[in-house]
């Protein structure tokens, strides 16, 4: 695979005894959508927060293997998380704007990392919300509140938030999951368009979803990896007999 | 046999239901009329002040309280002046202690913060207001009067006790507040690259604002209605103060010393209704800041 913007070496997470990542290493190439499938409690969603360290948040967690991005392994605890997540944005299940205004939401993160000068935090607002494809439907109201959109702009929110900081890697955690099937293509149109520029990793439970919006496919059970290859060769030939099972609908 | 047994049954549910209605009305009604009735007892007391007994406006905003003097004087203003400043100068007080207590409590240390302190600070409401008063009379009075001019009673004494009788109201609202945060406003923040303290402040705080001030207000309001414990430490000089080490009074103070000694009926005892009235008044006046401020929330 040409040009690896992140990998994982033999990554385990632990939620107190219980280990629901097991050694899982995996590559994700620049400019490519990969999706993360399997059925729930699979570890997939786990996996995915390990990335940029949220797992930190969750108390009795604790994470071993290696990280790498670039030639720094960020699962050191000497890492910096606070500069690690400007490099990876993420993106929820459920739209999670701030109760602030449209305007503010994206300049949020900006601020945070030091930038106070106001043109130049209008301009990342206007490119972050262009990007997003939300800049035609929110210019002439960027003082509103944020929560006056609808869930599907909510979301296009969010992920213009995570741009903002200009990452190189987006994770989304079923970004489309709690939305109606119009937003859900908006957000899928979305990710195909921003994956020209980034690298987004995206964990679903919809399978027609992973198989039209990625490039690559890993198929996730018990903690364990069972799959991963091009999409294409997941979805019409697997070569692991419980992929078949699952793609085809025999469980999960 | 059947028939008649089901249609027993539906009897039944039916009595059921009109007595759970009926209980309940009746006791929503008994509320309704009970605090309806003392507002009328209390407007109609207070006000007769002004209509039977011919005091003027004016004179109830008065800075001179002798009910004895010759004509009687019945200025309250330092009665108000002091309600005020003790409950706004305790709200001061207490507020950041208490909204930084339940920030630990909730974010910082939640495991020892639920099973520990929050007990703890539930306990401290649970204190007898008497109880607060004495330990203020025997343990503030003394330090301030040892550290600051005067006697150690005052408005700085009052405030004092007050802000650690309202701390676990504003804490245990403040705690709620911050445990209910919407899910993922925090993640979301960290996942920005915020540290816990752009957090705190930019986030949890700014969107828990409303309901943080619905607990100091509702502290206030507590604060503002506190009789004993206020009117052991206070002084209870019918005087406006020139520091707040002087001893002055608040509405409560002056009407429960005052009460006892007076005869229903007479002027004096009509204007301690009066000063009641304006009590009410204010207790409502922060229940609709509440009420505004939680509907401030809900946008």
């Amino acid at each position: 695979m040409q040009n690896i913007e992140l990998s994982t070496k033999d990554l385990s997470v632990f939620y107190g005894e219980k280990q629901a990542v097991k050694h899982i290493s995996l590559d994700f190439a620049a400019k490519q959508v990969t999706a993360l499938i399997g059925p729930s409690g699979c570890g997939k969603s786990t996996f995915l927060r390990s990335l940029n360290r949220m797992n930190d948040l969750i108390e009795g967690s604790r994470i071993t293997g290696e990280i790498w991005i670039g030639d720094e392994n960020i699962n050191d605890p000497k890492t910096d998380v606070v500069l690690l997540r400007q490099r990876i944005g993420m993106v929820w299940q459920r739209p999670n704007p701030f109760h602030k205004s449209i305007y503010e939401n994206i300049a949020f993160g900006p601020r945070y990392h030091g930038i106070r000068d106001r043109k130049k935090l209008d301009q990342i607002v206007e490119e972050s919300l262009i990007k997003a494809a939300l800049w035609e439907e929110t210019k002439d109201r960027l003082n509103q509140s944020a929560l006056s959109l609808s869930g599907g702009q909510q979301q296009s929110l969010c992920i213009a938030r995570s741009i903002a900081v200009s990452p190189s890697i987006i994770l989304m955690d079923e970004p489309s999951s709690a939305l109606d099937p119009v937003s859900s293509a908006k957000i899928e149109e979305l990710i195909a368009e921003l994956k020209q520029e980034f690298c987004i990793i995206i964990v679903t439970h919809n399978m027609q979803q992973a198989a039209r919006v990625s490039d690559r496919t890993a198929f996730f059970l018990m903690g364990e990896l069972v799959e991963y290859d091009d999409t294409n060769m997941i979805f019409t030939n697997p070569s692991d007999q419980r992929t078949d099972d699952y793609i085809s609908g025999r469980f999960g | 046999m059947t028939q008649s047994g089901r249609k027993q049954k539906v009897k039944q549910h039916v009595i059921e239901e009109w007595t759970g209605k009926i209980v309940t009305s009746f006791c929503i009604v008994l509320l309704v009329v009970i605090i309806f009735s003392m507002v009328y007892f209390v407007a109609t007391k207070g006000l007769s002040a002004f209509f039977k007994d011919g005091l003027k406006l004016s004179e109830i905003f008065g800075t001179t309280w002798k009910p004895d003097g010759e004509p009687p004087l019945f200025g309250a203003l330092p009665f108000i002046i002091g309600s005020f400043s003790t409950s706004l100068l305790a709200a001061v007080i207490a507020a950041p202690l208490g909204i930084s207590a339940a920030l630990f409590m909730v974010e910082i240390m939640p495991n020892i913060g639920r099973k520990y302190l929050q007990p703890v600070i539930e306990l401290l409401a649970g204190i007898p207001s008497v109880v607060y008063g004495f330990v203020g009379l025997s343990v503030i009075v003394p330090l301030y009067r040892d550290i600051f001019p005067g006697q150690g009673l005052g408005i700085a004494a009052g405030a004092t006790v007050l802000s650690i009788m309202i701390l676990p109201t504003i804490t245990s609202i403040a705690t709620d507040a911050l445990a209910s945060l919407p899910a993922g406003l925090k993640e979301g923040s960290y996942a920005l690259g915020a540290t816990r303290w752009q957090t705190l402040s930019r986030t949890v705080i700014p969107t828990t604002l409303p309901a943080l001030m619905t607990g100091i207000v509702l502290g206030m309001a507590r604060a503002f209605g506190e009789a004993l414990a206020v009117q052991m430490v206070i002084g209870n000089a019918p005087h406006i103060p020139h520091s707040l080490f002087e001893s002055t009074s608040t509405l409560t103070s002056v009407i429960t010393l005052s009460m006892g000694n007076t005869v229903m009926g007479s002027m004096q005892n009509n204007v301690l209704w009066t000063l009641a009235f304006i009590l009410m008044m204010m207790t409502f006046v922060f229940v609709f800041v509440v009420r505004w401020l939680e509907r401030r929330a809900q946008r």
